[in-house]
């Protein structure tokens, strides 16, 4: 696990890009849609810290939590937004669209439950090629109604792949909660169906998401299948931008709010006797700092040179 | 005579449909309380109970695959395919089951597949895609591409009468655009082109909301003295071939103008009929204009570039006066 002080400060680090993020689409300087994270990060970030630099994530549309947990350079992220050159995808892709394979990060994806398959096909080249690496897939509850998602695990359970599905089980798609969208609203009894184990955790506690993907992790490794890991939390921004939200009440809201991730690893921190104010102070200023560096690294970005618009789309 | 945006034409179609018509319902992600990503169904819900307005899990090839099976049962259903883009995951109900049902069985199929298409949004390349020349190439489905809040109306009661199945694309852009749409929504056949501005010089076909793009240019295009007749195809299943190729008589020169990218575009299949039937009348090959072969980048300043519009247009109808004059 990396050091407590770098988790605190990739959960800050999502913290504050989304919440720039949201700031500059509603003030108009950003164009299009996107979808934050904010309330999710302790999924994103104890997922990935559980991982090893050669496994692969996949992503999903709410994806730039799970990309700057993986380490990813929040300077290219916004670049992406901004629609410039220097963007992950050089302008091509926008908010979700975004891939970073030196780091293991294989993409978000704007298809709902499409990450899940391909997650499936590294997993089957890993264990083809004698590779000890596993893939772990990010999803929402709403794409667990996917057929790909029914397609996908029954797979990888059938062929014991080393593939982690990590559903962060928000209790909403868009705004039809889980229990309106899924005959049996718990996403991780549905393993049972394609024998594999499916285990719950807090997914707002990121202690408990660690232990339980470097558990589902060992376990591939030990070429014993797949895990479906339904982490329980919550959006705390709108689905989109724009999102009147008119589908929940502000009293649920403000009850999560109470279960914020970042207050609760604070909590933790402090329970174990390693957190002090100095500490608090410095990892939100360079959470802070490194957000106003992206902002200006994506504005004195080029835009893309339209003569090489149509190149690069074959080999 | 009122004026409508769009989304409110669209609505105010499915609300006269669902109350002359008990069969009618909708199907959809998110449409109930949330009235649809772009809001055509809000307030439905509230008029027409859950049982009639329903809120599907996402689940593309399913619920289209069940709104086959209901339309079988008796009842009409309207889907709404939250993006075109998604279209791809209930391919093979539309495709498989719902275009072969009349030829193969001589059933009926009463169903209407609404989606949102095209660009210009900044929504990257997954959320702005337009596909309808894909079922251009499936026989058996109608497709409705309206450009004007009184056409979208118009056509898409007409859909959801007819009992052919129907594939309805509503581009995301013409959705806040307003228009005159007469009190009584009246239904607007399908095959049958609408002549939108009359001209010599030469003919601009489109459809969706490129009609916007060829009317602008026809109107620059009119203040440097080239009068262009614009064409707006309404349906391309079935096709008015019969009021193209008049306006092509007349002016024998034809661009069509589509936002869907070049290959296999719809736009070839057009010209290639009018190629067929008209050959002799034509001045100049028949020109077209689309998004050159490459996914819709997100950047604006890309996206602004690949996506035809009314400068281009103009730019290239100079250029075809000027080579074939
Ligand atoms: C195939 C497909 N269908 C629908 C959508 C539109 N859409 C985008 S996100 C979303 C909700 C997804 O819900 P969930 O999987 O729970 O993820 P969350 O948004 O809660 O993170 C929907 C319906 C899509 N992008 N792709
Ligand atoms: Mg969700």
């Amino acid at each position: 696990m990396r050091s407590r002080r770098e988790l605190y400060l990739r959960l800050w680090l999502i913290r504050l890009f989304e919440q720039k993020v949201e700031n500059l689409f509603a003030k108009g300087v950003l164009h299009g849609t996107t979808h934050t994270a904010i309330g999710q990060e302790a999924a994103a970030v104890g997922a990935c810290s559980a991982l090893g630099p050669r496994d692969v994530v996949l992503s999903t549309h709410r994806g730039h939590g799970h990309l700057i947990a993986r380490g990813g350079d929040p300077c290219r992220m916004m670049a992406e937004l901004f629609g410039r050159e220097t963007g992950y995808s050089r302008g091509r892709g926008g908010s979700q669209m975004m891939a970073d394979p030196s780091i293991g990060f294989w993409g978000s994806n704007g298809i709902t439950g499409g990450g899940l398959p391909i997650a499936v096909g590294a997993a089957l080249a890993f264990r083809l090629r004698k590779e000890r690496r596993v893939a772990l897939c990010f999803f929402g509850d709403g794409a667990a109604n996917q057929g790909m998602f029914h397609e996908s695990l029954n797979m990888a359970g059938l062929w014991k792949l080393p593939v982690l599905f990590l559903c962060e089980n928000n209790g909403y798609a868009m705004s039809t909660p889980t229990a309106a969208a899924s005959a049996v609203p718990a996403i991780a009894v549905k393993a049972a169906a394609y024998g594999m184990p499916g285990v719950t955790v807090d997914g707002n506690d990121l202690f408990a998401v660690f232990r339980a993907v470097s558990e589902a992790r060992r376990r591939a490794l030990r070429g014993e299948g797949p895990t479906l890991i339904e982490c329980r939390t919550y959006r705390l921004s709108g689905h989109s931008r724009g999102d009147p939200r008119s589908y929940r009440t502000r009293a649920e809201e403000a009850a999560w709010r109470r279960r914020d991730p970042l207050r609760r690893f604070r909590a933790e921190l402090k329970r174990q006797g390693e957190w002090d104010e100095a500490t608090e102070r410095a990892v939100r200023r360079e959470a802070a700092r490194r957000i106003a560096e992206a902002i200006r690294y994506a504005r004195r970005s080029p835009f893309p040179d339209h003569e090489a618009m149509e190149k690069g789309v074959f080999a | 005579m009122k004026t409508l945006t769009t989304v409110e034409a669209l609505r105010a179609a499915l609300w006269h449909e669902m109350r002359r018509d008990r069969r009618v319902i909708l199907l959809g992600e998110d449409i109930g309380v949330y009235g649809g990503a772009f809001g055509v169904t809000r307030g439905l819900l509230d008029e027409f109970g859950p049982e009639r307005v329903i809120n599907t899990p996402i689940s593309e090839m399913s619920f289209t695959g069940a709104a086959i099976g209901a339309a079988l049962a008796g009842l009409r259903p309207v889907v709404e395919i939250m993006f075109m883009d998604f279209i791809t995951l209930a391919m093979d109900p539309l495709v498989n089951w719902a275009a072969k049902l009349r030829y193969v069985y001589d059933r009926a199929c009463p169903l209407v597949v609404r989606t949102p298409a095209g660009g210009g949004r900044g929504y990257g390349p997954t959320h702005s895609q337009c596909f309808e020349s894909w079922f251009f190439h499936v026989p058996g489905l109608w497709i409705a591409v309206p450009s004007t809040p009184a056409d979208a109306a118009g056509l898409l009661r007409t859909a959801i009468r007819t009992e052919n199945p129907v594939l309805f694309v509503e581009h995301k852009r013409l959705y806040g655009r307003k228009g005159g749409v007469s009190d009584r929504l009246p239904p607007v056949p399908f095959g049958s082109a609408r002549i939108v501005r009359k001209g010599k010089d030469l003919t601009l076909a489109a459809w969706s909301w490129m009609v916007a793009e060829a009317e602008e240019a026809a109107q620059r295009l009119a203040e440097e003295g080239i009068e262009a007749e614009v064409l707006d195809l309404r349906t391309l299943v079935p096709l008015d071939l019969e009021r193209l190729a008049e306006s092509v008589r007349r002016t024998h020169r034809l661009m069509i103008v589509e936002e869907g990218v070049r290959s296999g575009g719809a736009a070839a299949e057009v010209a290639a009929r009018v190629g067929e039937s008209v050959f002799e009348y034509l001045d100049a090959p028949i020109q077209r204009v689309t998004t050159p072969e490459i996914p819709i980048p997100a950047s604006p300043s890309l996206e602004r570039a690949a996506i035809p519009n009314s400068e281009r247009i103009v730019r290239e109808a100079f250029r075809l006066m000027r080579e074939f004059s």
